[in-house]
This record gives C-alpha cells, sequence and structure tokens, in this order.
C-alpha cells in the first residue's frame, strides 16, 4: 500500500476552490436585476430548451453559471424542497432566504466532502411587493452566500458585466430599460477595449447577442394583477426579447 | 423526526429521478399525503361530505359547476364550500366525497401538475394528467374501502386547442372519457336527468353556463345534501370554464343573474314537481 502525500488543509481547499473558479469562468454570463415591475433573469445561452434560468415557486427564480449537470440537480432538488414546503405549510411560508441557505449548505458539504466541488455559481431572486424588498442572493460553490442590492452578474465575465452595470443601474426603471441595461453589460466582454473610444450609445450593439442567444425570464412583481395567477415567473419568447434589444429601441 | 425532515434538503441524487411530486412526497414524506394505509379499525365518526358537480363540454371548451353545500349526515356542515378549483392553466378539477380528503387531494394534484410543469419545463399533456389523478384516487383505496372514498371530475383542453375534453373515474382509479356531460355526488342522478334535457352539442359558452345551473337546481331540488343557489346569502355555484385562453371561474354577477332568471322562470310556472 503506497503512503499518501501530505495535502495541508489550505493548500486542499485553494486547490479546490482554484478548480471551481476555473470551470465557472469558462461559462456565459448571467445577470439578474431587480426593475420597478419586478426581477429580471437574463443569460447568454446558445440552447433554447437547456435553460440557466428557472422557476422555483411563486416568487421565486433561479439562474445559474457552470456545469449544466450540477445545476440542474440543484435546480430540481430546489424545486422540491419549495414544493413540498409550500404544500405541507403555505405557499406564503416558503422564501429565497430559506432556499438560498439550503442552496448553501448543500454546496458547502459537497465542497468539502466530496471527490470534486461543484463548478457552479447560484443565483436565487425573490419579487416582493416593492422594488426596496427583493431579495437576490449569490451562492458560490464552496457554500459562500451574500445578498446583492439591486442587481448580480455571475460567471466568466462577471467582473467586466458588473462594472459594466455599476454605471448604469438606478432603481426604479421600466422593463425594456432594465432589459436594454442587461443586455448592454453581457455584451460589454464581447467587445474590444480598442472599440471603447469610437462607441457612442447608438451603435452600441452586439458582437453575437441576439434574441436567438439570449435567454430572458421575469418575475413579475403584479402578476397577481396582471395574469390572475400566483406564479409570477415568466420566460420571454425571442420574439418578446427582439423588442427590447438596444439594437432595435427606438430612443 | 418527520417535521424535521420536511426542511430538509432533498438529495440531489434524487434529481432527474422523477418528475412526480406524488412519487417525490410517496418516498420521502408519506406522513404528508392525504391518504394513508394505516388507518386503525374502528368506526369512524361522521364527517363532512362534499355532494354535486356537474360537467359539460360547449362549444370552444368544457365547463364544471359545483353547488356549496358539504353535509354531515343530516346536518349541513358548511353552505360556502366549494368543490370545483382550477388544476392548472388548462384544466379545472371537481370533487365529490369526504371533504376533509377531497380539499387535500386537489391540493396534492395542484402541486402535481405544477411540479411537472417546473421539472421538465413542459406542461404535461391532458391524457397525462387524466392518468395522474388516476394513480392518486387508487392510491386512495384502502380508505375508500373503509368508507371514506372521493370522486373526481377532470375537465381541461389539450395546451392551445379549444376541444374540451371530460374525464370521469370510479374509486379504483378507472378512467373514462365522457364525451357530451358527466355528473358526480349524491344529487348527480337528479342533475344527469337534467342535463339529458338540456344539453345539446354545440352549445355557445353562456347557454352551457345555464344549463349547469339548472341542473344544480334540479339536484338540489330533489336532494337534501345539495345546495340551491342561496338567494339570501347570495351565494352562488362555483362554476369554471376552460377554454383556449384557460380556465376562469364565471364571476358571481353572472350567476346571479343566471340563477336569478331561473328562479324567477319557475315561479312564474308555479310547478309542483
Amino acid at each position: 500500500m503506497s503512503a499518501q502525500f501530505y495535502v495541508s488543509p489550505e493548500q486542499m481547499m485553494k486547490d479546490r476552490a482554484d478548480f471551481a473558479r476555473k470551470g465557472i469562468a469558462r461559462g456565459k454570463s448571467v445577470v439578474v436585476m431587480s426593475y420597478a415591475d419586478g426581477i429580471a433573469l437574463v443569460a447568454e445561452n446558445v440552447s433554447p430548451t437547456l435553460h440557466k434560468i428557472g422557476e422555483i415557486y411563486d416568487r421565486i427564480g433561479f439562474a445559474a453559471v457552470g456545469k449544466y449537470n450540477e445545476f440542474e440537480s440543484l435546480r430540481q432538488a430546489g424545486v422540491r424542497y419549495a414544493d413540498v414546503r409550500g404544500y405541507s405549510y403555505d405557499r406564503a411560508d416558503v422564501s429565497a432566504r430559506g432556499l438560498a441557505s439550503v442552496y448553501a449548505q448543500s454546496l458547502g458539504t459537497v465542497f468539502t466532502t466530496e471527490q470534486k466541488p461543484f463548478e457552479v455559481e447560484l443565483a436565487v431572486a425573490e419579487v416582493s411587493d416593492a422594488q426596496i424588498h427583493d431579495h437576490i442572493f449569490r451562492i458560490n460553490f464552496d457554500g459562500s452566500i451574500s445578498e446583492e442590492s439591486g442587481y448580480l452578474c455571475m460567471g466568466g465575465q462577471a467582473e467586466n458585466v458588473a462594472a459594466k452595470l455599476a454605471e448604469l443601474w438606478v432603481p426604479e426603471t421600466d422593463i425594456a430599460q432594465a432589459l436594454a441595461w442587461a443586455v448592454t453589460a453581457l455584451q460589454s466582454p464581447h467587445q474590444a477595449p480598442v472599440a471603447d473610444a469610437e462607441r457612442t450609445e447608438s451603435n452600441a450593439v452586439p458582437l453575437g447577442l441576439g434574441a436567438a442567444t439570449l435567454e430572458v425570464a421575469v418575475l413579475e412583481r403584479n402578476a397577481k394583477e396582471i395574469r390572475g395567477t400566483h406564479r409570477t415567473f415568466r420566460r420571454l419568447s425571442a420574439a418578446d426579447v427582439a423588442t427590447f434589444l438596444p439594437s432595435n429601441r427606438q430612443d | 423526526m418527520d417535521s424535521s425532515r420536511r426542511d430538509s434538503f432533498p438529495s440531489l441524487n434524487a434529481a432527474g429521478a422523477s418528475s412526480s411530486f406524488l412519487e417525490f412526497v410517496t418516498q420521502n414524506h408519506p406522513d404528508l399525503l392525504p391518504f394513508r394505509n394505516d388507518l386503525t379499525t374502528g368506526a369512524l365518526p361522521v364527517t363532512p361530505h362534499g355532494t354535486t358537480i356537474v360537467a359539460l363540454r360547449f362549444r370552444g371548451g368544457v365547463l364544471m359547476a359545483g353547488d356549496r353545500r358539504a353535509t354531515m349526515g343530516s346536518l349541513i356542515a358548511s353552505r360556502h364550500i366549494e368543490k370545483v378549483f382550477p388544476a392548472d392553466r388548462y384544466s379545472v378539477l371537481g370533487i365529490a366525497g369526504t371533504a376533509g380528503i377531497a380539499v387535500d387531494m386537489v391540493r396534492l394534484f395542484q402541486v402535481e401538475l405544477e411540479h411537472y410543469e417546473k421539472i421538465e419545463g413542459t406542461l404535461l399533456s391532458l391524457e397525462g394528467k387524466a392518468n395522474r389523478l388516476g394513480a392518486m384516487i387508487r392510491a386512495n383505496l384502502p380508505l375508500a374501502m373503509q368508507g371514506l372514498s372521493v370522486i373526481p371530475l377532470l375537465a381541461g383542453v389539450e395546451n392551445g386547442t379549444d376541444r374540451g375534453r371530460l374525464f370521469s373515474y370510479d374509486v379504483t382509479g378507472g378512467r373514462y372519457e365522457e364525451l357530451e356531460h358527466h355528473c358526480v355526488g349524491s344529487g348527480s342522478v337528479f342533475a344527469r336527468g337534467a342535463l339529458k334535457k338540456l344539453w345539446s352539442p354545440q352549445m355557445a359558452q353562456e347557454r352551457a353556463v345555464e344549463v349547469a345551473v339548472e341542473a344544480l337546481v334540479d339536484a338540489a331540488d330533489d336532494d337534501t345534501a345539495t345546495g340551491g343557489p342561496d338567494m339570501i346569502r347570495r351565494l352562488w355555484p362555483v362554476v369554471f370554464v376552460v377554454t383556449k385562453d384557460g380556465a376562469r371561474a364565471v364571476p358571481a354577477e353572472n350567476l346571479a343573474r343566471v340563477a336569478g332568471q331561473i328562479m324567477d322562470r319557475r315561479m312564474q310556472e308555479a310547478r309542483e314537481a
């Protein structure tokens, strides 16, 4: 029997974290953003069926970056958790905070005990009656959790995207503006830095980001009044998305 | 033990195993199910029972209506119970029988459909919904044999079409498609008699509402367990229509008008039976 080499706990955690970060950095970015009438979840995604964004419960949405099979299993577990909770207590008793903390526990356990950590980063968003009460949680591969105010960016180019959004985002905007910002921010890493000088608001469009490569869903604050349903999650069709793209906007 | 497990996070390995909430709950939280097989023997006290449900097809969709009474032996347990519910966007569910189990079974069925939709990202087909409901009723068979039976009716349209379909069940979970109309519950024989005369193919939606309310009025006339329109308390039957645009409740003011017309006509006719 061969003796194992000693690896210090610090080194082991660092290796695992580096491994997970590398996996996540390969993925495309996702933006979650609160606006006047709800929360928008926008992902760069070439597949129309392998979703990165999903519905968890009445007021709760899910977005993820990283390995599909890993975040899909987390999404399904989240739906099961929420449905069991809502069925055994009441629909009102399912909260994003509760879900985010079980996600954090679950990811934390996988990070320390499994063969390899999950290469995913999750966002859990809960729309509420007013924008200031909206919650957006970020859960990392190691189980660390944080609440973001207003908007959140994840994925390979998260820093660039977040920097762009930090310039643009203000509260109380309409959906068209929010989606336009989200798309602009997602596009920012695609544009070569040299182009920056010549870029103006009107031509600041698409190297490759069109309705076909975007996955967009919203949690509608007033779904009950507008659509008569307790489920606020609505996926936008490619045609809907096209009308919101910065290139097609009139202003 | 079970209440702590209820808050625990589902195993990640279970993911992808099943899209059925019923299956998941049966395996992991059997205490949450409305039907359990560990009922002890002994006489069961009298429990509230829901009574008459009628459903019928019309041009462009399908309709379901239920009276508002629940009875406990010879007593009225509730005057305003609701026994017809939207199951999801394109289907409605009505249940007659032991109210306590029926109401929970409706909730379970609603979660079952929503759960499937969320996990799979697509709606279950109408046929699929009908089969899931059959499985649920069959799971309740042990209780039904102790006298706690529930009999549902399922009505809906295939997603995005306007062809209404109607499914009836027996206690063993047997599922039968009804082509014109169907009634369940204690007043169903009288409602069925009324529907045989009043129903016609290709009825418009407004006429279908009138026919359904009149069938319930006839049922209430001869069955003590069925409640008629209550003019004093202004309680009307619960009526849902399902069309291409989805399931929606017929508003109370429409029902008040329809019930009022039926009452006026019968008062003028001054018939005895």
